[in-house]
């Protein structure tokens, strides 16, 4: 019985979304594309393609650990603008066990009591830091030196691996204290 | 009967609509013929006579050449932006555009907010390139050269940064200008292709929730819009007030997402990704979720709602003298069009209605003005706006009590505390016609 329902649910869905298509066309007065856009392979766009997903989607292959990443942490110069141990210098705290609560609404967000997903970190470090050369780390490096802002977080174990796997499972502790503003338009 | 006497009762005869000397908003345009006829019979509004008139030196030789590009007069050279980070320290850098000394509600190219986490890239645009994938039935590439070919529109937008007011969320009123307190956003006429007409040409798979949009900044800025955007009116600007983009908005190319909070409106485009979930960004996951008393947050706050401001008079300005003045400010929303404008002179006890100068349109900055005979005593100004979706700029006490406000005064009106802040803006003016920001 689910096998017809699921296959009704996706046709409306298609509907739907040819209706917009529809609609997009009338946009433009054309009532066909252009045609000027050039075909690529999703292998060919690899090197920009660096965009994680929560639930892990697009990690690459690799790992890293907190001893390794403090290691990392020190040779790449991160200790300039976070500071030793990632307690936050000219740049924001990578470690920190300051409190959302009782601070009000100027609350420093850390990734501990705020971030609510863990790819996330993977993701910004590995696209935006180190901040004079960013996208110069390799995979391993990236894993290691989230592995240790979260060890260091205590968010996971100090011998904890991180990789494609664990990554996404690591529960942020902040996560379910989110409100979604405008759910309509979603 | 005396000529100023004669003027004076001219101006006092015009109706007055609200407390304090707010007039009515169609007064000066039925009156104006009668108005011009009193000033023509004789001496200044302020009674003392004129002195006689004479060449000046400027009149009186050849003029200096027309140069290729335009500069402004030499006497206009403090009408510049505020820098947050002028040296390029190692984090975010500011632009802040002067509200308070411009007029009209187009935003001048050079004086559009900027806001960059890592410089400025020096993009050659026969190189950039943007790229649409993930989930559509073929990816494509597109250049520069090639966009340019595809039907375009045309369309006035404000940007505005999410976190554009933050001073305002100080438990005491902050003494800055219009530029410190609200310099965060810009409204400029945008060029460029629908995103709609480039995915009609990818063709879009029925699992596509979300677009994920990149900039070729050195951080590459990520942010994850939902598909409903990109049908509806989202756009690849190429061209801001009829030229190419200024570096700093993103030149050669950057996404438009009318209404939508500043950040989300990624420069410097050069992938769109389609997904099936939102990928929770650094600057979703952190900057622009707002924090909310009680300790929740927002998340995907998207709009900039409803919100007004009044430009002239404001702070660093003052009424030098008792008469005629026009209030006027600017009204703009995330979520339609400006559809009426109230202004009060006596911190909120009565309000008028203000003239809106059209054409107004949706998620755009629409000017209004009402006309105002200051008597020379305490007033304070006001203004707020509705917009024709239904909603309304919320007064200062509801939008503390479910929005909160600072623990301590804030004393950098560069920095950030919480996220957008739409209420109102309020301007206390003393016998001497000295202006304050105040809370009323």
């Amino acid at each position: 019985m689910s096998t017809p329902k699921k296959l009704s649910l996706a046709a409306v869905a298609l509907l739907a979304l040819t209706s917009s298509m529809a609609l997009a066309a009338d946009k433009n007065g054309l009532g066909e594309s252009v045609g000027l856009g050039q075909p690529i392979t999703e292998n060919d766009i690899k090197a920009w393609d660096i965009t994680v997903l929560p639930d892990g989607t697009n990690l690459p292959p690799g790992s890293g650990t907190a001893s390794e990443g403090a290691k990392v942490y020190a040779e790449k110069g991160c200790v300039a603008c976070h500071g030793e141990g990632g307690k936050g210098g000219r740049s924001a705290a990578l470690v920190s066990d300051l409190k959302l609560e009782g601070a009000g609404i100027e609350a420093a967000k850390t990734i501990k009591n705020f971030w609510a997903n863990s790819t996330t970190l993977f993701d910004y470090i590995r696209r935006a830091m180190p901040w004079p050369s960013p996208r110069t780390l390799s995979d391993n490096e990236v894993y290691a030196l989230t592995a240790y802002i979260l060890a260091s977080n205590k968010l996971i174990g100090e011998g904890d691996t991180m990789d494609a796997k664990t990554l996404p499972q690591v529960k942020m502790p902040n996560r379910d204290n989110f409100i979604i503003k405008f759910p309509d338009k979603i | 009967m005396n000529d100023s006497k004669r003027r004076t009762s001219g101006l006092e005869s015009l109706p007055p609509v609200a407390g304090n000397g707010l007039l009515d908003r169609r007064a000066l345009l039925s009156r104006g013929i009668a108005i011009a006829g009193a000033t023509a019979a004789g001496a200044s509004l302020t009674g003392a006579a004129a002195e006689p008139l004479k060449d000046d030196p400027w009149s009186g030789h050849q003029g200096s050449n027309v140069p290729e590009l335009e500069t402004r007069s030499r006497y206009e050279d403090k009408v510049k932006r505020i820098l947050s980070n002028p040296n390029g320290e190692p984090r975010t850098q500011h632009a802040r555009t002067p509200h308070h000394m411009l007029n009209g509600t187009i935003t001048p190219n050079p004086l559009h907010f900027v806001i960059i986490h890592n410089g400025t890239p020096d993009i050659d645009p026969d190189k950039h390139r943007l790229v649409i994938h993930g989930l559509v039935k073929q990816p494509m590439v597109f250049t520069l050269d090639k966009l340019a070919r595809y039907p375009m529109v045309t369309r006035t937008a404000f940007v505005e940064c999410g976190g554009n007011s933050s001073p305002m969320f100080s438990n005491q009123p902050v003494q800055a200008t219009l530029q410190h307190l609200h310099g965060l956003v810009s409204n400029a006429e945008w060029t460029g292709v629908l995103l709609s007409t480039l995915l009609e040409e990818t063709g879009i798979d029925p699992k596509a929730k979300w677009f994920v949009a990149e900039g070729a900044d050195t951080a590459t800025l990520t942010r994850s819009i939902p598909m409903q955007k990109a049908l509806d009116d989202a756009m690849i600007a190429l061209y801001q007030n009829g030229e190419r983009l200024m570096p700093g908005n993103g030149y050669p190319m950057r996404l438009l997402l009318p209404g939508f909070e500043g950040n989300m409106n990624v420069k410097f485009i050069r992938r769109i990704k389609l997904v099936d979930q939102p990928a929770m960004t650094y600057y979703e996951a952190r900057n622009y979720s707002p924090i909310i008393p009680g300790g929740k947050a927002y998340k995907f706050y998207f709009h900039n709602e409803v919100k007004s401001f009044i430009t002239h008079p404001s702070f660093g300005m003052s009424l030098k003298e008792p008469g005629y003045y026009e209030i006027s400010g600017i009204a703009y929303s995330g979520t339609g069009r400006i559809d009426k404008v109230m202004v009060s002179a006596d911190g909120g006890t009565s309000w008028a209605e203000a003239a809106l100068q059209g054409p107004v349109n949706p998620k755009a900055f629409t000017r209004f003005h009402v006309p105002w005979r200051w008597s020379g005593g305490p007033a304070v100004l006001m203004s707020r706006a509705w917009d024709d979706s239904g909603n309304r700029q919320p007064l200062r006490q509801e939008f503390v009590a479910a929005r909160g406000e600072t623990l301590k005064p804030v004393t950098n009106t560069l920095g950030f505390y919480s996220q957008h802040y739409n209420s109102i803006t309020s301007w206390g003016i003393d016998a001497k016609g000295e202006i304050k920001h105040v809370y009323a």
